[in-house]
């Protein structure tokens, strides 16, 4: 993957599969470590699995035996002396509290660290494929911090979708705005 | 600075739009988005046809959708065109440039770009 966001975009996906009707996708960036964690209230994963997730010939899909999203994603913390771990609650084990949280650590400073990209499109991308799933994305570092939270947005809305092409032309706008908007 | 204020305003547009929209789309765009599809380019892809597709003034008539790996991962970005009554429409190898000629050509004015099809490859 040539960005970041593109691994968030991807990784985001597996949220959507688990059922999750709230997805937090955070960036924070302090003293050159970056840390992204993606949290979901999906069905969560059982001990079993969870061992065999950053096996790439253990896979959801069926149209072939290989999935390559978790472990492309520990490639890309782990070549910058990063780290990835992934935490869950199987909805079996815990009917009220279940999820997955997927934590990545990152060396920004480093040589084969791999830019974040472009963010604003992996959120459009999400609320045009999955309007009916709630996000909270933030994105802080020394600089700038950029938040979006659809139950707000939603809140205004009513039943107008995420994806309605108004909306998205806005969220890009919204983001796009608090990205640019940096203090000098 | 953009605000949720903003929303309201487009909620009041939409909803004169609603009742005009159901029931009327038959066009279906498929872009896989799966990690070999994102890998290989296709979240400009997925962007260029909701933007091309809005500025077409298609919206009534097309919607575009997401999907997972479609099994021709070596083609990726795929994008799978279903209308009714009709074959299905396979583009292959698609950019973001590619996929405005498609909504022009194809979804506008009802010509299959030939030369992006999975059976010119």
């Amino acid at each position: 993957m040539k960005e970041l966001s593109l691994n968030i975009l991807d990784i985001t996906q597996n949220s959507v599969t688990a059922g999750a009707t709230l997805i937090e996708i955070a960036l924070v960036e302090e003293d050159g470590v970056l840390t992204l964690t993606i949290t979901d209230n999906g069905c969560g994963m059982s001990r079993e699995t969870l061992k065999t997730v950053t096996d790439p010939f253990y896979t959801t899909r069926t149209t072939r035996k290989v999935g390559m999203g978790i472990p492309l994603l520990q490639l890309a913390a782990e070549q910058t002396g990063g780290t990835l771990q992934i935490t869950s609650v199987a909805a079996a084990d815990d009917p009220l509290q279940h999820g997955t949280v997927v934590r990545a650590t990152f060396d920004t400073r480093h040589i084969d660290m791999t830019p974040v990209g472009d963010m604003v499109a992996t959120i459009e991308t999400l609320l045009q494929g999955h309007p009916e799933i709630d996000y909270v994305f933030t994105h802080k570092t020394s600089d700038f911090t950029v938040e979006m939270d659809t139950r707000q947005m939603r809140a205004v809305l009513g039943d107008v979708a995420l994806n309605a092409p108004d909306v998205l032309i806005w969220v890009r706008g919204y983001l796009s705005e608090q990205y640019e908007h940096l203090p000098e | 600075m953009k605000s949720l204020a903003e929303l309201a305003a487009i909620k009041a547009r939409m909803q004169d739009k609603v009742a005009i929209r159901e029931g009327s789309g038959n066009i279906r765009v498929v872009v896989g988005m799966a990690t070999c599809g994102i890998a290989a380019g296709a979240r400009p892809v997925l962007s260029a046809f909701v933007e091309a597709v809005n500025a077409a003034d298609l919206v009534d008539k097309v919607t575009v959708t997401q999907t997972g790996c479609i099994g021709i991962c070596q083609y990726e970005p795929v994008v799978e065109i279903f209308e009714d009554g009709k074959d299905k429409v396979t583009y292959v190898k698609m950019t973001a440039e590619k996929a405005k000629r498609v909504v022009h050509e194809h979804l506008k004015n009802g010509m299959v770009v030939e030369e992006f099809t999975i059976g010119n490859k």
